[in-house]
């Protein structure tokens, strides 16, 4: 437990010394440390240095978010952020998303009700997207839709056209959308 | 047996909902084999020409950098059917972005690093990469894909056109388009010895098992395939791409294992498009709005790599009572990348341009567009001239009418409007031709009650898993929970693609007869199973392929509503609304889910995907996700899918007809004919963005001086 | 993507001492574009000098009404700041209109303006760019440029600017601040980016080891009506066909007061000073609104392909300048 490394294949060895950092993240409440190439991004060290597989690399440009994860629990593209940089953050995917002794997070379970995916590849980023979402609107964060006239710091309630397009940073070519739509509106409290 | 009743159609939950909302699910980069390697393509930067050298020094010299695998070095193959997957071949540079070289690394960082600083020289030759209606390197197809004549022709239809009472000529354009599904195009691949193991983003691995014994010169029963999750394909891993050849090839030559991702923004040049297609449509018809002459002639591109011609004629054969007809599909052999299937290849475009069409005669005779296509109905298919083993287009016309609210529509262009927004609503017919292939099937009784049914079934998101359950259930007359299914290995009896909407009836079909044929032998038999169970095989080959005395299609309609805005000319969906006469429906939930999916990718074909192909340099200039528009969540409104029954029984023991492409068939022109609806103005090329919607608004409200 | 040391300095002054130390250096804000452009291999810095922990993340309320937003503040939290949204509207809307959730979540104030163009040619190693190697040529210019400058662009780039919320700053008279070797200086906002003539690699003032520490929205343009619109192929996630940003002031009815900023037309925000300047003393009437846009876009110069920017740029001028004032006085 703890601080480990896991087996990554070619961790650090494609970079010399002043090419490296070592980076302490928390993954879903496991501290890791790692020796990572400086070029190395949160996506990639999830992927390839820990096993966790669940941030998928749709585009890997930040243009498809299906690598969305939530870094000190903002919602975040992971392909885009240097792990280096992130060193002392808190990350949670996926797989972490359920709390402890949860067996699935409410919005897993909604999703599978509502059949809000198909083919899987965008849902791990969709999911960590929604549970973004849900905590932006309880804090109260307007969005595109929301009318400027609306006071701030007061939770903005979520109707459809509000998880449209604060979900729209996560593209979905199965054309789960209304579904999804439906998933988020089942868990807003 | 009440399973019958209960399986086959209930909306079953996904068998592999759990994996997926849970992030285990494992697609094909995802084998982390020990030492495992990762290899970065080095696309080409010429339209047309020769490699004349490949500098490796400084991309070895890249810290992790193992190999750069170029067409002096790589292994050697034997053809390929499909010349695309022909790479690392030749010096040839058939057009921009073929893969040159393929640099291999222990980590995905300097794999892409060696990439950038791999150095290729070529000889260029001129380029030509632009279709035209006129091009004159066109030739009329002898063949369309999917092995439709090229041309077909009925009666004399210029003379009947010219005599028609009402007559429309027309033009449209849709542009290339790209699938883009979320996973892009990944292999992992391994030797073992003389085996070759590779996990790989396909449609079908059993088609890619065979494809590499050719290439490799080596037995099938040497290679496993597989592709346990698959993140979309759309038709793009159909068959298979570059990734897996390349995979296995480097695989070989380092002596590792490979995991190749193609990077998102080299997509678009080497998995396949669908092509751009330039239509004319040509309609006459009487005062009653009956058809006497269509004529849809359809220019298109290939490259030079192969004839890829997108059918989009052939839906024009299929859809209307008309006495005189012809269809054409010309192709304009270019240096483009290769075209290939995108969902509903032929379908979609054609649809796109006929029922536009329709729609503009709708609005020439002042006849309602869905009575049009009412009195238009044929009784047989009118190229072949075979009965329909079941049509309920009209029923879908009417069915979707009356749910969408059409009877309340003012036909009048340009009436409704609120603020800044005009409103209008369209409407348009789909069609897609049920298609079913060879497959085989295990089915096994097990000792402790449950029984494993075994097919190679790919599950690209469809839920192949869980419908096949529930026809094995349903054969078997046991509750669907007492089914596990094992699909997505080549290892696994032997079975087609998933594509052309096929799937489900393909692999069903031998599932089905297994099973069957497993219930008789369990009824016949008292007494424990033995250990290992009891199994039944089943093998479709010479039903599944033999010729139908019928003409098999689903229809569908659909329904659109839309607004524009007329400051900006952004159109956006207010609802769409799909009702489908597809067979029989086997589940509930996922064809509800495909359905919808399919129509979103109709309302981006509509609005927002446009690719270009960028003249001087012979490519597509949105190439990735940030350019090339697929819809977001904002993009979609309301959708709604709906289905009537249709007991059809020439198709298979399900009786169902395919829904993963129908969706998307008429969805784009339901939306333009909206557009038309709202502005009063026929928009004649894809998609409908604010830059010509907006052009079009200011040329209407200031006509430029004749 | 080539290798790169990292450091992460402590204060804007080790951050400046650290770029002049490490030649290639880069500063290292949200990331969303930079490394974006490091993986296409347009980016090669030597050295990434990490500036997101320093203390500039904070928004502070200025004794004179301005309002001054530390360089490292997140597009998302300046879009919901109650301030912001209550006194500059534009700019929280201008956020709110550009990429996604997740992306202004990263993405930092100073980081968005010194984002780079997303001409595909830009990014694109294979094919010339005289932005990103001078001399290569110009793709766009023959090639495909929809999305391309109908304004001040030089027959060396006609590449715009893709921000949302820098065409904002640029209306709301912002100012940027930035400390280099030389310590602190500021610039207009609206003078900030530049146009490409023959430099087109230079995007904006910024001097070498420059470090933006933040951006003061000043008092004369706070609690002023202010609006932006943006037109765009998608509902959302996608960049600006074009789009206006604009504040104005009425007083005794007439214009005593407008900024006017379009995005998407240019290599900079373009800050419409000619339409402003023929706005001031006139009634704020719809004729009036045309006459000002209309001398505004009077030099547009469109390309083959892009010529529907103009038209589409004026009507959504009109349309947020129409929303800016009471309807009685249209």
């Amino acid at each position: 437990m703890g601080s480990q490394q896991h087996g990554g294949s070619g961790q650090d060895t494609a970079a010399s010394p002043r090419h490296r950092s070592d980076t302490t993240l928390r993954v879903n409440g496991t501290p890791r440390t790692l020796t990572v190439d400086n070029r190395r991004v949160l996506l990639d060290l999830l992927r390839e240095d820990l096993g966790l597989i669940g941030a998928k690399k749709g585009c890997d440009h930040g243009q498809c978010g299906a690598c969305t994860v939530l870094v000190d629990g903002r919602r975040v593209n992971s392909c885009l952020l240097l792990a280096v940089a992130l060193d002392g953050c808190e990350i949670t995917t996926v797989e972490g998303l359920a709390g402890d002794g949860e067996e699935l997070h409410p919005l897993q379970r909604a999703f599978r009700k509502r059949d809000a995916f198909q083919c899987g590849y965008c849902t791990p980023g969709q999911l960590c997207s929604a549970a973004g979402v849900l905590a932006e609107a309880a804090a109260g964060h307007p969005s595109h839709v929301t009318d400027p006239a609306r006071p701030s710091g007061e939770p903005v309630p979520l109707d459809r056209e509000e998880i449209r397009e604060r979900l729209s940073g996560n593209l979905c070519r199965c054309g789960a959308y209304p579904h999804i739509v439906e998933a988020v509106e089942d868990v807003i409290p | 047996m009440t399973g019958t009743e209960t399986a086959l159609g209930a909306p079953a939950e996904r068998r592999e909902g759990r994996e997926k909302v849970t992030g285990t699910a494992r697609y094909a980069a995802e084998y982390d084999r020990p030492g495992r390697t990762h290899a970065w393509p080095v696309p080409a930067t010429v339209a047309r020409g020769r490699v004349t050298g490949v500098d490796t020094a400084a991309a070895l010299a890249q810290p992790g950098v193992l190999a750069v695998l170029t067409h002096e070095n790589a292994p050697r193959l034997a053809e390929p059917d499909d010349a695309t997957l022909a790479v690392l071949q030749d010096a040839k540079v058939p057009h921009r972005g073929w893969f040159v070289a393929l640099v291999v690394a222990e980590t995905p960082e300097a794999a892409r690093a060696g990439a950038t600083a791999v150095r290729v020289s070529y000889d260029v030759e001129p380029h030509d990469s632009v279709l035209r209606r006129d091009h004159p390197a066109s030739y009329a197809a002898e063949q369309a894909n999917g092995g439709h004549p090229g041309s077909t022709e009925h009666g004399d239809p210029d003379t009947a056109f010219a005599s028609a009472e009402v007559r429309v000529d027309v033009e449209y354009d849709v542009p290339p388009l790209h699938n883009h599904p979320m996973e892009p195009h990944s292999s992992t691949a391994r030797w073992d010895g003389d085996r070759l193991i590779v996990e790989t983003s396909s449609q079908g691995t059993s088609t890619a098992r065979d494809v590499l014994a050719g290439m490799f010169a080596m037995p099938a029963e040497r290679i496993t395939v597989v592709a346990e999750h698959v993140g979309g394909g759309f038709g793009s891993k159909g068959t298979p791409r570059p990734d897996v050849v390349l995979a296995a090839m480097a695989a070989r030559h380092t002596g590792r294992p490979v995991t190749l991702t193609l990077p998102r923004r080299l997509l678009p040049s080497v998995v396949g498009h669908r092509a751009p297609t330039l239509h004319r449509l040509r309609l006459g018809a009487g005062a009653d709005g009956r058809l006497t002459a269509l004529v849809h002639d359809v220019t298109t591109h290939t490259s030079r790599v192969k004839e890829f011609v997108e059918q989009a004629a052939v839906p024009a054969r299929v859809m209307y009572a008309a006495p005189h007809s012809r269809t054409v599909h010309r192709v304009a052999p270019l240096d483009v990348p290769s075209p290939s299937w995108m969902r509903a290849p032929g379908e979609a475009p054609g649809m796109y341009a006929l029922e536009s069409a329709m729609d503009e005669l709708a609005g020439e005779l002042g006849m309602d567009p869905v009575e049009l296509r009412v009195r238009n109905e044929p009784e047989t298919e009118p190229d072949s001239g075979k009965p329909f083993s079941s049509r309920h287009l009209v029923e879908c016309l009417r069915e979707g009418a009356r749910r969408f609210g059409w009877s309340r529509r003012d036909p009048r262009p340009r009436s409704g409007r609120t603020g800044p927004l005009l409103v209008g609503t369209g409407v348009a017919a789909a069609t897609y031709p049920v298609m079913v292939s060879p497959s085989t099937a295990a089915a096994r009784a097990l000792p402790d009650g449950t029984f494993l049914v075994q097919v190679n079934a790919t599950d690209i998101g469809t839920g192949a898993r869980t419908v096949v359950a529930q026809i094995a259930a349903d054969a078997l007359g046991v509750e669907p929970g007492r089914v596990r299914i094992e699909v997505g290995s080549s290892d696994l009896p032997y079975a087609s693609l998933a594509g052309g909407s096929s799937g489900t009836a393909s692999w069903g079909w031998p599932v089905h007869d297994a099973c069957v044929s497993l219930a008789e032998r369990l009824a016949g038999r008292s007494g424990p199973l033995p250990e290992q169970g009891i199994e039944a095989r089943a093998d479709t080959a010479g039903r599944a392929d033999a010729d139908s005395p019928y003409a098999r299609h689903a229809f569908g309609a659909h329904f659109a509503e839309v607004t524009v805005d007329t400051v900006s000319g952004e159109v956006r969906v207010r609802r769409l609304l799909g009702v489908y006469a597809a067979g029989r429906i086997l589940n509930a939930r996922t064809a509800r889910s495909q359905f919808i999916g399919g129509m979103t990718m109709g309302l981006g074909m509509a609005l927002t995907e446009d690719s270009t192909v960028d003249a001087p340099f012979g490519d597509f200039a949105e190439s990735d996700l940030a350019s090339y528009h697929v819809p977001a969540h904002a993009d979609v409104p309301s959708v709604e899918a709906h289905w009537i029954e249709e007991d059809d029984p020439h198709l298979n023991p399900m009786g169902s007809k395919g829904i993963g492409e129908i969706g998307i068939v008429g969805t784009a022109a339901a939306i333009g004919n909206a557009v038309h609806h709202a502005t009063g103005i026929r928009f004649r090329r894809l998609p409908l963005t604010p830059d010509r919607v907006l052009t079009g608004l200011l040329a209407h409200e200031s006509p430029a001086p004749v | 993507m080539k290798t790169f040391a990292y450091v992460r300095p402590g204060s804007v002054e080790e951050a400046a001492a650290a770029f002049a130390d490490h030649p290639g250096a880069r500063y290292l804000g949200g990331g969303t574009n930079l490394v974006d452009l490091m993986k296409l291999g347009v980016e090669r810095p030597e050295t990434l000098i990490d500036v997101t922990r320093l203390p500039l993340d904070t928004v502070e309320e200025l004794p004179d009404g301005a309002l001054r937003v530390g360089a490292m503040v997140r597009n998302s939290d300046l879009a919901a700041h109650p301030v912001v949204r209550d006194r500059w509207p534009a700019l929280s809307q201008a956020l709110l209109a550009g990429a996604s959730g997740q992306l202004r979540n990263a993405a930092t104030t100073g980081g968005n303006l010194l984002q780079r163009t997303r001409c595909p040619y830009f990014q694109d190693l294979g094919k010339p760019c005289n932005k990103r190697q001078m001399g290569s040529g110009c793709g766009a210019r023959e090639g495909v440029h929809r999305d391309h400058a109908v304004l001040g662009h030089s027959p060396h780039c006609i590449a715009t600017h893709p921000s949302d919320m820098a065409v904002a700053l640029s209306a709301l008279d912002a100012r940027v601040e930035l400390h280099g070797a030389d310590g602190p200086r500021s610039v207009p906002a609206a003078d900030f980016h530049r146009l490409p003539g023959d430099h087109p690699e230079r995007d904006t003032e910024i001097r070498p080891g420059e470090l933006i520490t933040g951006v003061v929205l000043p008092a004369a343009t706070g609690g002023l009506p202010s609006r932006y619109r943006k037109a765009r192929d998608r509902a959302s996630y996608a960049f600006a066909l074009a789009s206006v940003a604009a504040v104005l002031r009425v007083s005794d009815g007439v214009v005593a007061q407008a900024g006017i900023a379009f995005g998407a037309l240019a290599h900079r925000p373009w800050r419409a000073r000619r339409a402003e300047a023929a706005l001031l003393g006139a009634a704020p009437t719809a004729a009036a609104f045309e006459h000002a846009v209309d001398l505004e876009l009077a030099d547009a110069q469109p390309l083959r392909d892009n010529a529907y920017k103009v038209p589409l740029a004026r009507r959504l001028a009109l349309d947020v300048l129409a929303g800016l004032v009471p309807s009685a006085t249209l």
